[in-house]
C-alpha cells in the first residue's frame, strides 16, 4: 500500500537583539530584546504558539483520535522546545499528548538548528547528543531517523548517520539531483549499506507550504479533496510531504482555510483506499529499497538554488559563519557553561539566512522571514554580539 | 517645460532630475521645449548636453537672477557665484510674467513646471492656452526649509496655488506626496509618485582617486558628507555621528563637500566637539572631482532632516560606494540595498559608520548590490511613467 508520511519541523532561533557596537564590551546579553518588534522573542514564541502551535496541535490530536490510521511525525529544534517550556508550556503538554499517543515519530537533529556538520563536526556531535538529551526527558523516545537542519545533506551526513546507528536519513527530493528518479520511493544512500534515505515530495509539500492561499496560483483554492486527488495518482511507494509546522495558521492563516484543509484531508487521503499514513520509520520498514542516490555536494530545502547559498552564499554570511566556529577552540577551553551557550545560539542558521542579499525571485521570502530591516542590519547586530562574546572568552581566558 | 538649472549649470539634484527626465522623454517620443529663465553656455563642452538635443530638445533662454536654493534667511542677501543673482521674487514674477509670451509663441500639447519658481510661469502658460498642467514638485519650502518654522509664507503660497491650478501633480516620492497631501491640502488621487532615477548622462564621472590616496594608505577610512550646508541636509547630525565613531575608532576620516549657510558653524561644531584634525572640509565639488570624492570614500552618508527624493546616494551606489541614507528621505523608499537611519538618531548612525568601516564584508557586500541595484534605477523608468500621465491629460482634454 502507498505511503503518505507527514513531517513537520518546530523551530525558533533566538535571535539576536539590535546590538550595537556601543554595547560591546558593556552587554552580555544579546537575544533579550522586550520591546514590540519582531526581534523580541519571547513576543514571536508566545504568537506563533496562539497562531500555530497550539491550534494545529489540538487538531491532529483529534484527528489522531478520529483516524485510527492516521500517522504523523516532527523534528523540533532544542532552542524551539527551550523557548516554549519557558513561555508557552501548554504547547510542549501538547505536543507530549501527540507522542504518547505512540502515533507520531519523532526525528533527530541538531539542538541548535546549527549547520555545525559542514564547521565542525565535533561540535555537531556534541550539539546531537544535547538534542536527543531533551528529546528524551521531554517525550521519552529516542530519534531512529535523522534530518539535518534546512534539510541540508550530503553523503558523508547519511555515512555518519549510518554509523550513529539511525535507520534513515532525510533529504530534498530536488530533481537536478534526482535525474530520472522519483523522490516517492525509498533509497539507500550513496556509500552506506543499512540507513536509508527519504526524499521530500518538494511539490506535493510546497503546494499547501506555500501555495496554499496563492491567488495567483491557477490550482487555488486547494481543497483537501482534489489535494487528496493528487496524492493518490502519484507514481511510486510513498508520498514524503515534509513542512514548517508554521505554515498550519503562521505562514498560512487560519482565514484562508489551511486548518479546515488538514481538518479534510485524512478522510480525503482514505476515501478511495490503497494509501496508508506512516511515519518516517514505518515508510523504510514497508518499502523495498528502488536504488542509490548520489548527492557528494550539498542540498538543501531553500530557494530555487537548493544549496547553501541563502546561508553562506555572500561575504557577510561567510565572515559570519566563519568567525563563530573559529571561536569553538576558546570558548571549550574556557569552560564557561554561558560563554558556550551564548557561543551555540549563534550558531543557529537563522542569522546567517536573515543576511542574505538574494532579492530575486526568493527575495520576497527571506524578507519576509526576517526580522530585521535589511540583512545589513542583521549582520551589523550579529557580529557586534560575536565581537563582545570574543571579549568575553579573552578576558576568560586572561 | 518650464525649469531654471540644466547641468553643467546648476547648482543641485534639481538641474540633474531636468536633463534626466528630458532626455528619457525626448527618447520615448517626446519633444521638449525647455524654457529657461536666464542664457546660458549650452555650447558647454559637456557632450551629454548635446546628445539631448540631438534627440530634439530646444533650449530657450533669456535673463533672470534666480537661484532655486537659497533659504528663505537668503533671500535677497545672495549676490555672488551664484548663475542668478539679484532679487529673487522680483525676478520670479518676471520669470511668470514670460509664461504668457512664450506659450504663445510656441505649439506643444502639455505644459509642464518644475518647482515653484517655475509654477507661475506654467500657471500663466495655462491661462493664456488653455492647455493641461502637470506641477513637478522636486521639493516643497517645508523641506528647505528644515521644518515649519521657517517656512517663507510667499513661497508657501506659490506652491499651493501652482498645485490646486495644476492638472496633475508630480511628487519625487512618497514621502513628498505626503507633505503636499498633508500641509498644502491637495487631493491624494491628484497627486503622482515619479521616482528620480540614475544613468550614465547624470552620473558623476571622472579618472578616479589621486589626491586622497596618501590619505587612505596611511590607514584612514573615509566617510563622506556631500551635499549643500544647510539645515535640510543635516550636516550637524553628520558631525555628532562622526564625534561618537571617533571615541570607538580614531582612524576615520569625515570629509564634508558643499557649502552653503550653515559653513561657519559647521567648521564652529567640529571645533567645539573637538574632532577638527577628522574632519576636512573641501568646498563644493563638481564634475571630476565629484566623483573622486565618490571614488574615494568608503562610505556615503545622508543624514537630512526632510530629502524630497536625494539622487546622491544613487550617484554614489552606482560608483560602488556604500550609502547610509536617513529615513527621512524619498531615496529611500526605492534603495534596498543601503543601510537606513532616523537622521536624529547619531548613536545608530555612528553604529552604522563603524560597521562599514570596522567590516570589509559588510562594505564589499553593499558595494556590490549597490552598484547593481542603482543600475536598475533609471530615467528611462520615470520617462515611462510620465508617458502614462502626459498621454492621459492629452487624451482628456
Amino acid at each position: 500500500m502507498k505511503s503518505v508520511c507527514f513531517y513537520f519541523q518546530v523551530h525558533q532561533p533566538y535571535r539576536v537583539k539590535r546590538y550595537r557596537v556601543f554595547d560591546i564590551g558593556n552587554d552580555p546579553e544579546y537575544f533579550n530584546d522586550r520591546s514590540e518588534s519582531d526581534l523580541n522573542n519571547r513576543r514571536i514564541v508566545e504568537k506563533v504558539a496562539a497562531k500555530s502551535y497550539i491550534p494545529a496541535t489540538t487538531l491532529l490530536l483529534e484527528l489522531l483520535k478520529r483516524h485510527p490510521e492516521m500517522r504523523v511525525s516532527f523534528s523540533f529544534s532544542g532552542i524551539a522546545l527551550e523557548q516554549l517550556e519557558r513561555y508557552v508550556p501548554e504547547a510542549i503538554e501538547l505536543f507530549k499528548a501527540i507522542i504518547d499517543t505512540g502515533r507520531a515519530e519523532v526525528l533527530g537533529e541538531t539542538y541548535y538548528h546549527s549547520l555545525s556538520f559542514f564547521y565542525s563536526e565535533a561540535e555537531f556531535e556534541r550539539q546531537v547528543s544535547k538534542h536527543r538529551d531533551i528529546i528524551r526527558r521531554l517525550f521519552g523516545v529516542w530519534p531512529r531517523v535523522f534530518r539535518n537542519t534546512e534539510l541540508s545533506y550530503r553523503n558523508d551526513l547519511a555515512h555518519w548517520a549510518e554509523r550513529q546507528g539511525y535507520a534513515g536519513v532525510i533529504a530534498e527530493g530536488w530533481d537536478p539531483v534526482l535525474g530520472w528518479r522519483s523522490p516517492n520511493y525509498v533509497y539507500t544512500p550513496k556509500g552506506a549499506k543499512q540507513i536509508r534515505l527519504l526524499l521530500k515530495n518538494y511539490k506535493l509539500s510546497d503546494d499547501i507550504a506555500f501555495r496554499f492561499s496563492s491567488r495567483d496560483w491557477p490550482e487555488w483554492p486547494l481543497t483537501a479533496e482534489k489535494f487528496g486527488q493528487w496524492v493518490q495518482a502519484s507514481d511510486g511507494d510513498t508520498v514524503n510531504l515534509f513542512m514548517d509546522y508554521e505554515t498550519f495558521g503562521e505562514h498560512q492563516w487560519a482565514d484562508t482555510g489551511i486548518f479546515s484543509f488538514l481538518e479534510k484531508l485524512p478522510e480525503e487521503l482514505y476515501k478511495n483506499g490503497g494509501i496508508a499514513f506512516r511515519t518516517p520509520s514505518e515508510v523504510i520498514q514497508a518499502h523495498d529499497v528502488k536504488d542509490e542516490v548520489d548527492m557528494p555536494h550539498i542540498v538543501t530545502w531553500a530557494d530555487t538554488d537548493r544549496d547553501l547559498t541563502a546561508w553562506v552564499g555572500n561575504p557577510m554570511q561567510k565572515a559570519a559563519i566563519d568567525s563563530v566556529y573559529s571561536l569553538e577552540d576558546k570558548i571549550l577551553l574556557a569552560n564557561d557553561g554561558r560563554l558556550l551557550e551564548d557561543w551555540r545560539k549563534l550558531q543557529t542558521s537563522d542569522h546567517f539566512y536573515y543576511m542574505c542579499t538574494k532579492w530575486s525571485a526568493d527575495g520576497d521570502v527571506h524578507a519576509y522571514f526576517s526580522p530585521y530591516e535589511s540583512p545589513y542590519d542583521a549582520y551589523i547586530s550579529y557580529m557586534n554580539a560575536l565581537s563582545d562574546l570574543r571579549l568575553r572568552v579573552e578576558k576568560k581566558g586572561t | 517645460m518650464f525649469g531654471w538649472e540644466f547641468p553643467p549649470h546648476n547648482s543641485g539634484g534639481l538641474g540633474v532630475a531636468c536633463q534626466g527626465l528630458t532626455r528619457s522623454l525626448a527618447e520615448r517620443g517626446f519633444e521638449v521645449l525647455f524654457v529657461m529663465p536666464k542664457r546660458l553656455d549650452v555650447s558647454s563642452p559637456w557632450a551629454r548636453m548635446i546628445f539631448a538635443e540631438r534627440e530634439g530638445i530646444e533650449t530657450l533662454e533669456f535673463d533672470s537672477p534666480l537661484s532655486p536654493y537659497m533659504t528663505s534667511s537668503k533671500y535677497g542677501k545672495q549676490s555672488k557665484n551664484g548663475i542668478y543673482a539679484g532679487d529673487l521674487f522680483s525676478e520670479v514674477e518676471r520669470y511668470r510674467g514670460m509664461g504668457a509670451t512664450i506659450a504663445k509663441e510656441e505649439s506643444f500639447d502639455v505644459i509642464y513646471a518644475h518647482d515653484w519658481l517655475s509654477f507661475g510661469a506654467g500657471l500663466e502658460a495655462k491661462k493664456a492656452t488653455g492647455k493641461p498642467l502637470i506641477v513637478h514638485v522636486h521639493a516643497t519650502e517645508f523641506d528647505r526649509s528644515g521644518g515649519a518654522s521657517g517656512v517663507n509664507p510667499h513661497v508657501f503660497g506659490i506652491e499651493k496655488l501652482g498645485m490646486e491650478q495644476a492638472d496633475c501633480v508630480v511628487a519625487v516620492s512618497e514621502f513628498t506626496k505626503q507633505i503636499i497631501v498633508t500641509k498644502y491640502g491637495i487631493p491624494a488621487e491628484k497627486v503622482r509618485v515619479v521616482y528620480n532615477g540614475i544613468d550614465e548622462s547624470t552620473a558623476p564621472s571622472g579618472i578616479g582617486l589621486r589626491r586622497l590616496r596618501s590619505l587612505k594608505s596611511s590607514g584612514y577610512s573615509i566617510v563622506l558628507f556631500l551635499g549643500r550646508l544647510t539645515l535640510q541636509k543635516g550636516p550637524d547630525h553628520f558631525l555628532r555621528a562622526a564625534k561618537k565613531a571617533l571615541e570607538r575608532d580614531p582612524r576615520i576620516m569625515f570629509v564634508i563637500s558643499g557649502s552653503g549657510d550653515m559653513e561657519d558653524e559647521m567648521t564652529q561644531l567640529a571645533a567645539k566637539l573637538g574632532i577638527s584634525g577628522n574632519v576636512i572640509f573641501t568646498g563644493f565639488l563638481s564634475g571630476a572631482d565629484r566623483h573622486e570624492m565618490y571614488v574615494a570614500a568608503d562610505l556615503f552618508v545622508m543624514p537630512s532632516v526632510s530629502e524630497p527624493f536625494g539622487i546622491t546616494p544613487l550617484e554614489s551606489m552606482r560608483l560602488g560606494t556604500p550609502v547610509l541614507i536617513s529615513k527621512q528621505s524619498g531615496v529611500s523608499e526605492v534603495v534596498h540595498h543601503a543601510l537606513k537611519v532616523d537622521f536624529w538618531d547619531t548613536d545608530e548612525m555612528a553604529n552604522k559608520i563603524l560597521s562599514v568601516v570596522g567590516h570589509d564584508a559588510l562594505r564589499s557586500s553593499l558595494s556590490e548590490n549597490a552598484k547593481k541595484e542603482a543600475e536598475r534605477i533609471t530615467w528611462a523608468d520615470a520617462a515611462l511613467k510620465l508617458d502614462g500621465i502626459l498621454h492621459g491629460l492629452v487624451k482628456s482634454h
